[in-house]
């Protein structure tokens, strides 16, 4: 599990929820580090925030879904902005889901574990 | 030989070429293929201005007083250069207004008045008809003096009987009858004679060929060229006079006069308004006959003076008269074929004068005359009767008949007297009073009414009594003593030295009288009057003719009139049949198919009008129509609101392109507004969208710590601490964020405190150096100021000033390099102003980048993805509070070689900060 | 009719010749005695100045639009 966040609080935060529930989590502060950390570690999620530095959450979401190696691997956007149009861009870049910040800890948790366990498409 | 038989053979043979080519001009008229449609029938038929008295009395009168004639042929000459602005607008008065003559254009000029008609006519009877029986007593002497040829002999002076037993009375009623049968074949609303017009072009012809003809055989046949001629002729003392302008000033007086004279003649004559007017096909024809006709004239008078001459000397003595040297030399020559030629050339020029005089002569009579009349007299109960246009014909071929019967009279008893002889310029002069009433009319549109008939009474009058009268005395029929003695025996009163005036010659006396009675009454009335309604719109009709492109009268018409009524009105003069004719074309022009359709408007009744005014004149038809239909009256004051519209149109539409023009800038200007706001509106949602991040940012953290610290009781103790002190910070952030914001905007909307004081710029840089020194060393960045010893006090917000400092430092450490960071600080004075450098080494700013920076929540790159460093805040505050105090804020700044926010703080000048009321605060 | 300002304005001048050539003082110059090819001078000046006339009318009316 791959979380792809530059604010560190709000990473901090993650790691300790999702390490909490179980899972093995690796961090990347920007875009090209998170690219760089899915094709080695090739994870079954991403957390993937929007605006990273260096290279945006969209285009991290689209190199993804071009590889064929991370086929399986699902993604969880998260936007701080409420803009539908990121919304809509995100799932149709092949996203999984999406969360808007601030989000409810228990609520993503659920998701993670509804992505997980439902089979990849 | 030359025997009585032939002559009239010939004669007849002639009138009957003329009846053929009048035949054939009408039928092809019928057929729509006009053959008068051309400049140069126009021309020649304008040419009817010479009569026999050009074709034999030019010859006459140069041989008493040599060029003198020629004033009369110049003057026409002068005049056509002014036809451009004057007869054009005559023609298309006449056209858009239906106007069939000279008595019509006037009286439709001044507000339709029937009586205004009635004195033109009158004026124009007494006038004309000697002029009439002039051009008989030509055609009698021509004719009795061709009879006795190879002799040349005088005819008797002695009168023969009366009527029947008178060649001429013969004359005139042949005369009258190509007249009404050309002239009154059917009522016609425009009153236009093609085939006649074709007649009288080709009379042009044959007497300008025949008065060449012997002029070139006088000159070069009986001598060797004008100079043979010229110079036997100044061998003779009498003769040599002739050559020359007699020296007395009072001969260029009548030389001026007589300009004059014809200068109106050509225009004002009954013939002459009609062929160049009424008969007129084609305006664009006017151009053509501004030159051609006087070069017609021109050629008709080269010859004058040689066969003049040539005259005198042959017939030596005085028995033979000058005026019939044209026939007598070519007789005194045995040339039977030239007199003869010469013979039909003065009949040409006659019968042409007779016939289109006679007709102008008969509408009018008809019009204003008589018709008025009779519509007014109940007792013939005219109103009643269905079909009138019958009764119409036969007035006008009764006034015809009357008209040629009154010359013929006159020409009986005148005789040989003075009264006939020199009636040619009498005429003239009794024409040319019509000049004020129409060319005031027609560029004046304050003449009158009243002022016209008063100006023609007046100029008539003294016309009368100057120079009628005493040609009445002269040829005995007066007592000789009205002329020496004056009327009443008052000295001063001597018609041809009216109030003593002497020195000048009978017309030219005549002339300044009348035009001085005539001038002064219609411009002295017309001023000290008011003009009625319907004045004032004729008025406007023809004052502006040629600025309007279709000048309607309907207009200045209101009221409630039925079509069957209109129908009926217009058969009982032009005849049933005609009438539905021209209500069907009417019908057809505004696309509807049949009468009934028709809706009786303003148009209607006005197209109904000018087709009567076409056969009755204006101002019988506009009673007529009165008559009826409902009409409304329009006053004075509607009238002129009518005209004003109008002529406001063109201003109007000026003030519309103006107004467009004006529209259009303003539509580029929203264009332009319109961008703006998008693009504001733009910034907007980046800065609420901005906002939202970094509101969410902090909130987001806090969120996620709390419900861990809520869902792990478990967590130890430092954990505890850790994620408490991360809510606490992001707690912070965002009050410092919220704090910002509302900052900003209470600055921008002018709403923020400021507490100004004298403050040592120098303190607040040593403040807040100390202020951020914690920071700048936990980042190890160096920080250097460098200031003057003393600055100069300014008045200001130390607070803001501080906040400004704080800003720009902590930017700088923002963006400094993370090894090796060094920030300096400098103070500096300039000439009225302190200036602040804050310089780094960090990253530099593209210069793209360098005036966006300045922006809310604009940093660089994409907002949409990139996440801000810092609230994006700081900078857009930090340049409100410059500006507030008067200075500036900029950037100097290369990528890679660091930047230097600077900016600047005026010493004195009036700022805002030095108002007392917020100092007080 | 086109109605070029032109011309109008060129005949009304043409008119305001005319005045002058047929007029006093002007005629007056021509009164005298003495003969142009046997032609005595007030009829050769009328009549030359009358062709002059009529033909400067032509050119003003045919000569159009320029």
């Amino acid at each position: 599990m791959l979380i792809a966040e530059d604010e560190p609080s709000i990473v901090l935060s993650l790691e300790f929820l999702l390490q909490g529930a179980g899972y093995e989590v690796t961090t990347a502060r920007d875009g090209t580090a998170a690219l760089r950390m899915a094709e080695s570690t090739r994870p079954d999620l991403i957390v993937l925030d929007i605006m990273l530095p260096l290279l945006d959450g969209f285009e991290v979401c689209r190199q993804i879904r071009a590889n064929a190696l991370l086929g399986h691997t699902r993604i969880l956007m998260l936007t701080a902005r409420g803009h539908q149009r990121a919304v809509e861009k995100s799932l149709t870049l092949g996203a999984d889901a999406y969360m808007t910040k601030p989000f409810s800890t228990r609520e993503l948790v659920l998701i993670i574990n509804e992505l997980l366990s439902s089979p990849a498409a | 030989m030359l025997t009585g038989a032939t002559i009239v053979l010939v004669s007849f043979a002639y009138v009957g070429l003329l009846f053929a080519i009048a035949y054939y001009g009408d039928k092809r008229a019928d057929a729509g293929r006009s053959i008068i449609a051309n400049p140069y029938i126009y021309v020649l038929s304008l040419a009817v201005y010479c009569t026999s008295w050009t074709f034999y009395g030019s010859v006459g009168r140069a041989a008493t007083s040599g060029i003198g004639f020629l004033p009369i042929y110049l003057g026409p000459t002068l005049m056509a250069a002014l036809w451009w602005y004057v007869m054009l607008k005559i023609i298309r008065i006449s056209k858009a207004n239906r106007i069939t003559s000279i008595a019509d254009f006037i009286a439709s000029r001044y507000g339709k008045s029937q009586m205004l008609g009635g004195l033109v006519t009158i004026i124009l009877v007494i006038g004309i008809v000697p002029y009439i029986s002039l051009q008989l007593k030509a055609i009698s002497t021509s004719f009795s003096i061709i009879l006795k040829y190879p002799e040349v002999v005088m005819p008797d002076k002695a009168g023969a009987a009366l009527f029947l037993g008178d060649n001429t009375f013969y004359i005139a009623m042949l005369l009258a009858a190509f007249t009404i049968l050309f002239g009154t074949r059917h009522l016609d609303a425009t009153e236009r004679h093609e085939g006649l017009v074709a007649a009288i072009a080709f009379e042009s012809v044959v007497k300008l060929l025949a008065f060449i003809a012997v002029g070139l055989f006088v000159t070069f046949g009986m001598y060797n060229g004008f100079g043979d001629i010229f110079t036997r002729a100044a061998e003779v003392p009498q003769l040599y006079a002739l050559l020359m302008l007699g020296d007395a000033s009072g001969s260029y007086t009548t030389w001026a006069s007589f300009t004059f004279l014809s200068m109106m003649a050509i225009m004002f004559l009954p013939r002459q308004f009609q062929v160049t007017v009424v008969e007129n096909v084609n305006e664009r024809h006017l151009n053509k006959a501004i030159w051609l006709f006087p070069l017609y004239l021109f050629a008709i008078n080269i010859f004058v003076l040689p066969i003049a001459l040539g005259g005198l000397m042959h017939f030596q003595g005085g028995s033979v008269d000058a005026d019939t040297f044209v026939l007598t030399l070519p007789i005194a020559q045995q040339q039977p074929i030239l007199a003869l030629f010469v013979f039909i050339g003065g009949l040409s020029a006659a019968t042409g004068m007779v016939i289109v005089e006679t007709i102008a002569l008969s509408t009018m009579v008809c019009n204003d005359l008589i018709m008025p009349v009779l519509l007014r007299l109940k007792a013939l109960r005219l109103n009643e009767k269905i079909d009138l246009s019958g009764l119409f014909l036969a007035i006008r071929r009764g006034a015809i008949v009357f008209i040629l019967v009154l010359g013929y009279l006159y020409f009986y008893f005148a005789g040989e007297a003075y009264a006939l002889v020199s009636i040619g310029l009498i005429s003239f002069s009794a024409v040319a009073q019509f000049a004020p009433a129409i060319i005031g009319g027609i560029f004046w549109k304050s003449g009158t009414r009243t002022g016209a008939i008063c100006g023609l009474s007046a100029g008539f009058l003294v016309w009368l009594y100057t120079l009628l009268l005493p040609s009445f005395a002269k040829s005995g029929w007066l007592p000789i003593t009205f002329l020496s003695e004056g009327i009443f025996g008052l000295d001063l009163l001597r018609p041809q030295q009216l109030f003593g005036l002497s020195g000048l010659d009978d017309i030219s006396h005549c002339l300044f009288w009348s035009m001085l009675a005539n001038i002064g009454c219609y411009v002295g009335i017309s001023l000290l009057q008011k003009p009625s309604a319907a004045e004032h719109s004729q008025a406007n009709l023809f004052v502006d003719a040629l600025k309007q492109s279709s000048t309607s009268g309907s207009r200045f018409w209101r009221g409630i009139a039925s079509v069957d009524d209109l129908v009926a009105l217009l058969g009982r003069f032009l005849g049933p049949k005609r009438a539905r004719e021209a209500f069907t074309l009417y019908a057809r022009s505004r696309g509807e198919k049949t009468i009934k359709a028709l809706v009786a408007d303003a148009d209607l009744v006005h197209y109904t009008e000018s087709l009567l005014a076409g056969a009755i004149g204006s101002a019988s038809a506009r009673a007529m129509v009165a008559s009826v239909v409902d009409e409304e009256p329009l006053g004075i004051d509607e009238v002129m609101t009518i005209i004003d519209e109008a002529s406001q149109v063109l201003a109007y539409s000026r003030q519309l392109e103006q107004k467009s023009h004006e529209l259009e800038a303003a539509t580029n200007e929203l264009r332009d507004a319109n961008h703006r706001l998008q693009e504001l509106d733009r910034l907007k949602d980046d800065f609420i969208s901005t906002v939202t991040h970094e509101l969410r940012t902090p909130l987001t953290s806090i969120r996620a710590f709390s419900e861990i610290l809520s869902d792990n009781p478990q967590l130890d103790t430092g954990q505890r601490e850790k994620f408490l002190g991360i809510i606490i910070k992001e707690s912070e952030r965002l009050t410092r964020l919220i704090n910002q914001v509302l900052d900003l905007s209470k600055i921008e909307s002018g709403n923020a405190e400021w507490h100004s004081s004298e403050i040592d710029m120098r303190e607040v840089l040593d403040d807040s150096v100390t202020a951020v020194s914690q920071l700048f060393s936990e980042q190890n960045i160096a920080l250097e100021t460098s200031a003057p010893s003393v600055v100069p006090p300014i008045v200001a917000d130390r607070d803001r000033l501080m906040q400004v400092m704080l800003n720009l430092l902590s930017n700088a450490a923002k963006f400094c390099e993370r090894q090796d960071g060094r920030v300096i600080v400098r103070l500096t004075q300039e000439q009225d102003a302190l200036r602040i450098d804050v310089i780094d080494n960090g990253i530099g700013i593209s210069p793209g980048d360098q005036e966006v920076i300045f922006d809310k929540f604009r940093q660089v790159g994409d907002t949409l993805t990139q996440k801000p460093m810092g609230s994006g805040l700081g900078l857009a505050i930090t340049r409100e509070i410059i500006s507030h105090f008067g200075g500036k804020l900029w950037v100097t700044s290369s990528p890679g070689a660091g930047s230097t926010f600077s900016f600047t703080l005026p010493l004195r000048s009036g700022s805002k900060f030095q108002v007392p009321s917020s100092r007080s605060k | 009719m086109i109605r070029s300002g032109v011309t109008g304005q060129r005949l009304a001048a043409l008119f305001l010749l005319g005045c002058l050539l047929f007029n006093y003082p002007l005629l007056s110059l021509f009164t005298g005695r003495g003969e142009i090819f046997g032609i005595p001078v007030l009829y050769a000046y009328v009549f030359a100045a009358w062709a002059l006339f009529i033909g400067l009318m032509a050119l003003a009316v045919e000569k159009r639009g320029d």
